[in-house]
C-alpha cells in the first residue's frame, strides 16, 4: 500500500509519499500554493518535484488537509469572557480554526462592523449555561444575522434559548446548525460536539468556497483543516494506539509565517500540594494559536512585543541590522536567511521569543497566596511542568543552526516563575514536517503513522 | 417549575471548605439548583457565575472575620454587571471579635445586602427566607 498526503498551506503545498510495506517516508516535496488561480497547479508542481526524487509514484490513497486561503477563519462569541467566551474559543481552536477574535456579552454596532470586516468562514455562537442566561445569545443571534456576510453559524449555547435562536436564523435565511452547549453546566466544558460540527461544516461548505473542490474529488477521504491533522498527529504520538504505546505527555510548537501554534497532550493537573484549581477546566488535547506571533506575515506585531535592544544584546547583533531585517521580511515574506549569517541569528532570536510568548499564553499560571491557614497555590490552566518532551515544528526550527536554543523558550525560567512551563524537557524536531501528514494517515493506519513518527521525530 | 438558581461560595482568602459543602448539600435537598464556587472566591467570580447561569440569588459565606472587607462593593459591581436587584445574602463569622450583630447587620444592609445572618444560624432559617424571597 502506498499513500500520498498533501497539505495545502497558505504559502506552500507539501506532499509526502509513504510506503506502508517498508513503514517509511519515501520523499517529501514542496511547491508554492496556487489558490488564486488553480490549486492543482501547485499540487502538480510539487508532485513533479516528488517524482524527480523517486520516479513515477503510483499511490493507492490520497489524503489531504488544508490551511490555504487564510485557513479556517472563525469568530467566537460567548457571554462572560472567562467562561463561555473562553470555552467557545477553545472549542474553535481545537477544531483547527484560526480564531480571529472572541467577543463577549451583547455585541455592539462597532463589533458588528468588525465582524463584517473580518469576514469569517464560520461563527461559533455560545452563551449561557443550560437554563442560564438567554437574552444575550438571542440578541447576538439577531445582531449576527444583520451582518451582510456569507458565513455559517454553529450555535452551541444555552439549550433553553435554542428554539428562539433557531427562529431568528430561519427568518434571516442565514445558514446555521445547532448543537450541544460548550458549557452545559457552570465550569463544565463540553467542546466535542461543537468541534465535530465545525469539522462537518468545513467539509461541506468551506472546501468549495476555498477552491479546493478539485482536490476533494481526487482525495480518498475528506479534507480536514491542517491544524486538526497536526493535533491528531500529536495525540497519536503521545497516546499511541490500542496495541502500541505512545511516547507520553508532550508539547508541540509550530512556528509559522503567520501564526505560532502550540499543542499540548497532557492532563495538566497541578503537580504540587496545597494547590487550588481556579477557572475553566482545559482540554486534554489543547491547541492555541497566536495570530500576532509569526515569522513573516505577523512579524510586525511580534517585533512590537519584543524588546529589540535586549534581543540585540542577547544575540550580539546591532539593532540597526535587526530593524532592517525585520523591515525586509515584512516587505518580502519570501525572504530567507543565508546559512551562518547574522540574519539567521536574528531569525533564531525572534523565533525564540515568539515561541516563548506562545507557550506562556498556552500554559497555566500559578499564584502564591498567604491565607490565615498558610501558603496556598492558586492554579489556573494546565500545569505542564512535568511534561518531558517538547517537539519543534516549522521552517525556522528545521533550518536553524541550533534549534534547541529556540526550543529553550518553552522551558520554565526564573524570570517568570508563575508560568507552569515544562521544567526539564527533552527537545525533538519534526525535520521533514510530517505531523500533518501523519495526522491524516492515522485515520487509515494508526500503527503505521505511529511507527513512522517514532522513527522520524527525533 | 424550574428550580431557582443560587450561586454560593466562601469569599476572599477564606478556605473554610466544610460549611460550604454542608450548605450546598442542604440547599440542594431543599430544592434549589446550587452553583457552588468553593472556597477563596473573588467578587468577580460570584458575578461571572451569576451572569452566565442567570442566577436568582448570591449567597456569600465567610468564616475568617474579614467578610465585611471582602463584601465591600459587591452590590455596586452587581449593578454594573446588569444583575439588577439580585438578592445578596451573607452569613458565617462575618466580622472579627464579638461585635453587636445588629450593628454588623446595619453595615451589611448599607452595603446593599438583602439578608445577613449571625453565627450559628440554622439552615432552616436561610431556606425559609429564600423561599419567601423567591415567592415575591
Amino acid at each position: 500500500m502506498k499513500y500520498l498526503t498533501a497539505d495545502f498551506g497558505s504559502t506552500y503545498t507539501k506532499l509526502t509519499a509513504i510506503d506502508a510495506a517498508k513503514a517509511q517516508i519515501l520523499a517529501t516535496s514542496t511547491a508554492f500554493t496556487t489558490i488564486e488561480t488553480d490549486v492543482m497547479e501547485g499540487y502538480n508542481n510539487a508532485l513533479q518535484l516528488l517524482e524527480e526524487q523517486i520516479g513515477k509514484f503510483d499511490y493507492n490513497q490520497l489524503l489531504c488537509c488544508s490551511s490555504a486561503a487564510g485557513g479556517l477563519k472563525m469568530v467566537a462569541l460567548g457571554l462572560v469572557p472567562e467562561l463561555t467566551a473562553k470555552a467557545a474559543k477553545m472549542a474553535a481552536s481545537s477544531a483547527g480554526a484560526k480564531v480571529v477574535k472572541t467577543y463577549s456579552f451583547e455585541i455592539s454596532k462597532t463589533e458588528q462592523d468588525e465582524i463584517f470586516t473580518i469576514d469569517p468562514d464560520l461563527i461559533l455562537l455560545c452563551g449561557g449555561t443550560d437554563g442560564g442566561n438567554k437574552e444575550v445569545i438571542i440578541s447576538n443571534a439577531k445582531k449576527l444575522c444583520q451582518i451582510d456576510r456569507n458565513f455559517s453559524t454553529i450555535v452551541a449555547g444555552n439549550k433553553s434559548a435554542a428554539s428562539e435562536v433557531e427562529a431568528v436564523y430561519i427568518e434571516s435565511g442565514k445558514d446555521f446548525v445547532i448543537t450541544e452547549n460548550v458549557m452545559p453546566e457552570f465550569n463544565k466544558l463540553n467542546i466535542e460536539p461543537a468541534k465535530q460540527k465545525i469539522k462537518e461544516l468545513f467539509i461541506s461548505k468551506i472546501i468549495d468556497a476555498k477552491g479546493l473542490h478539485k482536490v476533494q474529488q481526487m482525495a480518498n477521504s475528506e479534507i480536514i483543516p491542517t491544524p486538526l491533522a497536526v493535533l491528531n498527529g500529536c495525540e497519536l504520538l503521545s497516546k499511541g494506539t490500542a496495541t502500541t504505546k505512545g511516547i507520553g505527555d508532550l508539547m508541540a510548537i509550530d512556528i509559522g509565517g503567520a501564526t505560532t501554534d502550540v499543542y499540548s497532550i497532557s492532563a495538566g493537573t497541578p503537580t504540587f500540594d496545597n494547590a487550588m484549581i481556579k477557572g475553566l477546566p482545559e482540554p486534554y488535547n489543547k491547541r492555541t494559536v497566536e495570530g500576532d506571533l509569526g515569522m513573516r506575515y505577523s512579524l510586525g506585531s511580534l517585533a512590537d512585543e519584543i524588546d529589540i535592544d535586549a534581543l540585540s544584546n542577547e544575540i550580539k547583533v546591532d539593532r540597526d541590522v535587526i530593524d532592517k531585517w525585520i523591515e525586509t521580511c515584512k516587505a518580502f515574506p519570501n525572504t530567507l536567511a543565508k546559512e551562518n549569517s547574522a540574519h539567521q541569528t536574528i531569525e533564531e532570536g525572534l523565533a525564540k521569543y515568539a515561541l516563548k510568548m506562545a507557550v506562556e499564553r498556552h500554559t497555566g499560571k500559578v499564584e502564591t497566596t498567604f491565607t490565615p491557614f498558610g501558603q496556598m497555590y492558586i492554579v489556573s490552566g494546565k500545569d505542564l511542568t512535568e511534561v518531558e518532551l517538547v517537539v519543534g515544528i516549522g521552517g525556522v526550527l528545521v533550518n536553524a543552526e541550533n534549534p534547541n536554543n529556540i526550543l529553550e523558550g518553552s522551558k520554565a525560567d526564573k524570570q517568570n516563575l508563575m508560568s507552569l512551563k515544562p521544567k526539564s524537557p527533552k527537545y525533538l524536531l519534526d525535520k521533514k514536517y510530517i505531523f500533518a501528514s501523519m495526522g491524516l494517515l492515522c485515520s487509515l493506519d494508526a500503527e503505521l503513522a505511529l511507527a513512522i513518527m517514532k522513527k522520524e521525530i527525533k | 417549575m424550574d428550580k431557582k438558581v443560587i450561586v454560593t461560595g466562601v469569599i476572599g482568602a477564606d478556605v473554610h471548605a466544610v460549611g460550604n459543602k454542608i450548605l450546598t448539600y442542604a440547599l440542594e435537598e431543599a430544592g434549589f439548583k446550587m452553583i457552588n464556587l468553593g472556597v477563596m472566591v473573588s467578587q468577580e467570580e460570584f458575578i461571572e457565575a451569576a451572569v452566565e447561569t442567570n442566577a436568582d440569588a448570591i449567597l456569600v459565606s465567610s468564616l475568617y472575620g474579614h467578610g465585611e472587607i471582602d463584601c465591600y462593593g459587591l452590590r455596586d459591581k452587581c449593578d454594573e454587571a446588569g444583575l439588577k436587584d439580585i438578592p445578596l445574602l451573607a452569613g458565617g463569622n462575618l466580622v472579627v471579635g464579638k461585635q453587636d450583630f445588629e450593628e454588623v447587620e446595619k453595615r451589611f444592609m448599607a452595603m446593599g445586602f438583602t439578608k445577613v445572618y449571625p453565627p450559628n444560624t440554622q439552615l432552616d432559617t436561610t431556606i425559609a427566607d429564600l423561599n419567601i424571597l423567591f415567592s415575591k
